[in-house]
């Protein structure tokens, strides 16, 4: 506080005499372990149709091969880029940001309808951080077991409780790093060369970064990633409105909330259906009490309805205190699930889709390119003829070799001298240093358009074409 | 940089540093006021401005400690490298220093791929296809700029892929003009033999390749050319690899065939310079330079 709003603070104590400093806030505060409860119910059984698929789908991938090549391959050192049987090019980086958006947008378009259940159900933070969770259970028992082993002191019981924990949280962040990098370094090859250490240096580094990162994020930082880091919690409200499917405690029904006896006549007490137990807290794994609101820290996982439910049917109520609806409901009107704004979105995804698989599926494996020569403009030959030379690139995209025949248009007559046949292999550029003659008697310009035809001679609808130019002398 | 923006640049850099360090430490706390015991007490932070509340909504502690992490890192870093004013750094890192240790490097890695082509003669090198490959590119980096990607030449700039060969076409010879350079010099004639002599041994010169010439004027020209051309460009017009004399009898024309291009050369000599090598490139570089080129004409 600076000291101009200490004097102001003095002045209106004196002006008052009953104004004064009540307590002093600290604006960081350390982070309170949130032990979450394990309840069954229908949510939990869900996740695991969510996690298990995602898990076993980024786990195996990378030791499928096709046709004698990994399935899905990174590979930055020749930079094409493996999926499946399609293969990318730094040429289709495009596509890379059309894939992203359209991302985006489904994301979008989801969480209009049901809020933000990726969050709860997809996102690989949630689904490392349960991962986590459930080997901390499996060492350190259940939440109460587990906050009485946190006060407990160091005993051989919690070292060795511990030490087991965070070896499990390394196994299975180093795996995961391992996974990620065999994306980008042939999975097969780079686990040989763990196994007889002669991994190479770049890959090993990455490999160490992401276990740190994966044992920090999943076993450490968890939810404060959903919280303090992810932008997606912070502009989800914009995508929210009053028909967006969003976990809610039902305020008419629940309040006033208060423990009572079981089976006595809440009604008669002038009780609501909420008992107060607490369980819908204990199980959150943001730690927020749903029972005050829609907040941003709610990742729409669903526990705390699982949690009430469990206790509605113990207390013979019906269920749903807490559960997946939207504010018109709670207002006690209807859902209108068609509206403008979930139509635009869908209509908008279904586009961006249809265009991103044509252009996926419609891409010439070939690419050419033509460098005119930078440094001699134009040449004279002795024949008086005006001659050009270009560089030609043609680089083979595609999964196989090919040859391809070149030729050349344009506005005025060319003689093309140089090869009219190349064979390309596999994955590989060709460059080709050719010559253009042109008389200068019949060129209009001092410069025409010319352009290379490079043509497959096994596939007719491999065919590219490259614009240049032709340069030659004013003709006087 | 003078004193002043010295003391200036380090001020700055001093003065933001310890700012944000004090800011960071005495923004961390707000006292709340308000009366006490009240119904007035305020539970938000007491901060309000234009009817909104500031809630106390705490950041984790290590968003904090991160603030301050990035303050030491810097002061760490303007000990260590240069950034403060015109302070080195007590690491004594500089970007060319960083070069050089990368060139150093680099040259240590190839080092072996080229030995391995310099123990091997010229002729050897060029059945070699990665040789070639490796030839074309360091020709595409440095030379092409004047002969052309396609080693045809320019104008002024002699074509590499005939058989004519100014200074000499073996090996060793492109070699020589590779690692030393070449100098030709045309002198000027025009003060000397006259516009009507340069004339005649145009004319002359013509009647060596066989082209167009009017007779008269050639026998004239011929007699000139014994005087004062011979000397380099020999009896025949054959030329002289020694000096670099081109051969005149080839229908080669360095600076252009025209007549008046021809005139022009004799009227107004020429000169041509071939850069030396020796301290731009390795001699493992100019060892495949020199087979890449050697290979051109053998191709036509």
């Amino acid at each position: 506080m600076s000291a101009l709003d200490q004097d102001q603070t003095t002045k209106k104590s004196e002006d008052t005499n009953q104004e004064e400093v009540v307590r002093v806030l600290n604006l960081y505060e350390t982070r309170e372990k949130i032990h979450i409860r394990r309840l069954p119910g229908f949510f939990r059984t869900l996740k695991r149709w969510t996690w298990i698929p995602v898990l076993a789908l980024f786990v195996a991938l990378p030791w499928i091969n096709i046709d004698g090549r990994q399935s899905v391959w990174f590979d930055l050192s020749t930079r094409q880029f493996h999926i499946f049987n399609l293969t990318f090019w730094p040429q289709d980086f495009m596509l890379l940001a059309g894939f992203l958006i359209i991302c985006a947008y489904a994301l979008f378009t989801i969480t209009v309808l049901v809020g933000r259940v990726w969050c709860g159900f997809g996102c690989f933070q949630t689904i490392w951080t349960m991962i986590f969770i459930a080997l901390e259970e499996i060492f350190e028992g259940n939440r109460s077991q587990r906050i009485k082993l946190d006060k407990a002191p160091w005993t051989w019981n919690k070292i060795w409780r511990k030490t087991l924990k965070h070896t499990s949280w390394v196994l299975v962040a180093f795996w995961t790093a391992f996974t990620f990098v065999g994306y980008f370094n042939p999975i097969r090859e780079f686990s040989a060369d763990l196994l007889s250490f002669t991994a190479n240096p770049a890959a090993l580094f990455w490999t160490a970064l992401f276990t740190g990162l994966t044992y920090l994020n999943a076993g450490k930082l968890r939810e404060q990633v959903c919280l303090y880091m992810c932008p997606y919690a912070r502009f989800q409200s914009v995508m929210f409105d009053s028909d967006t499917m969003i976990v809610s405690y039902d305020y008419n029904r629940g309040e006033p909330r208060g423990a009572r006896k079981r089976g006595a006549d809440h009604k008669l007490e002038g009780k609501g259906d909420c008992i107060d137990c607490e369980f819908c807290v204990q199980v959150c794994p943001t730690g927020i009490d749903i029972r005050d609101g829609l907040q941003y820290e709610c990742i729409s996982c669903g526990l705390c309805v699982d949690a009430c439910n469990d206790v509605m049917d113990k207390m013979e109520y019906p269920r749903g205190l807490v559960r997946f609806t939207t504010e018109h409901v709670l207002e006690g009107g209807k859902t209108k699930i068609f509206r403008p704004r979930l139509i635009g979105y869908g209509l908008v995804l279904t586009i961006m889709v249809a265009a991103f698989n044509y252009a996926v599926f419609s891409r010439t494996p070939l690419e050419v390119d033509v460098i005119r020569d930078r440094n001699v403009l134009y040449r004279q030959t002795n024949e008086g003829l005006t001659e050009n030379i270009y560089t030609l690139k043609i680089n083979n995209m595609d999964n196989r070799d090919h040859r391809y025949a070149i030729s050349v248009t344009g506005d005025v007559d060319f003689d093309y001298i140089g090869e009219t046949e190349v064979s390309v292999s596999e994955g590989n550029i060709e460059t080709l240093i050719v010559r253009l003659h042109a008389d200068p008697g019949i060129m209009r310009r001092t410069n025409a358009d010319v352009y290379f035809v490079v043509q497959s001679l096994d596939k007719v609808e491999v065919r590219a074409e490259e614009e240049s130019r032709f340069l030659g002398p004013r003709v006087r | 940089m003078s004193t002043f923006w010295n003391i200036l640049i380090i001020a700055c850099t001093v003065i933001i540093l310890a700012g944000s360090w004090w800011l960071l430490f005495a923004t961390r706390k707000v006292k709340v006021t308000g009366k006490p015991g009240s119904e007035d007490e305020p539970q938000t932070t007491g901060h309000v401005y234009d009817g909104i509340e500031e809630y106390d909504n705490p950041l984790p502690s290590w968003w904090f400690n991160m603030f301050v992490l990035t303050i030491i890192f810097a002061v760490i870093y303007l000990i260590l490298y240069p950034g403060l004013g015109s302070f080195k750094g007590v690491l004594g890192w500089t970007q060319v220093g960083q070069w050089e240790q990368e060139v150093k490097a680099a040259e240590e890695k190839y080092a072996p791929l080229y030995n391995k082509y310099l123990s091997m003669p010229v002729e050897e090198v060029i059945a070699d296809t990665a040789a070639l490959k490796m030839g074309g590119r360091l020709y595409a980096n440095n030379c092409s700029v004047c002969h052309g990607t396609d080693g045809r030449g320019a104008f002024g700039f002699p074509n590499l892929t005939d058989n004519d060969w100014l200074y000499g076409g073996t090996a060793a010879d492109i070699k020589a003009t590779l690692v030393n350079g070449r100098k030709g010099n045309m002198p000027a004639w025009g003060n000397v033999i006259g516009e009507d002599g340069i004339n005649a041994v145009t004319e002359y010169v013509f009647s060596m390749s066989g082209r167009d010439h009017d007779a008269t004027a050639a026998e004239k020209g011929k007699t000139i050319y014994g005087q004062f051309c011979a000397a380099c460009h020999g009896p025949d017009g054959k030329g002289m690899t020694a000096i670099g004399a081109p051969n005149l009898a080839d229908g080669i024309w360095l600076y252009g065939g025209s007549p008046e291009q021809v005139r022009h050369t004799l009227r107004n000599g020429r000169n041509g310079v071939m850069p030396a090598q020796k301290d731009l490139l390795q001699e493992g570089k100019i060892h495949l330079l020199t087979a890449y080129v050697y290979q051109l004409s053998k191709n036509n």
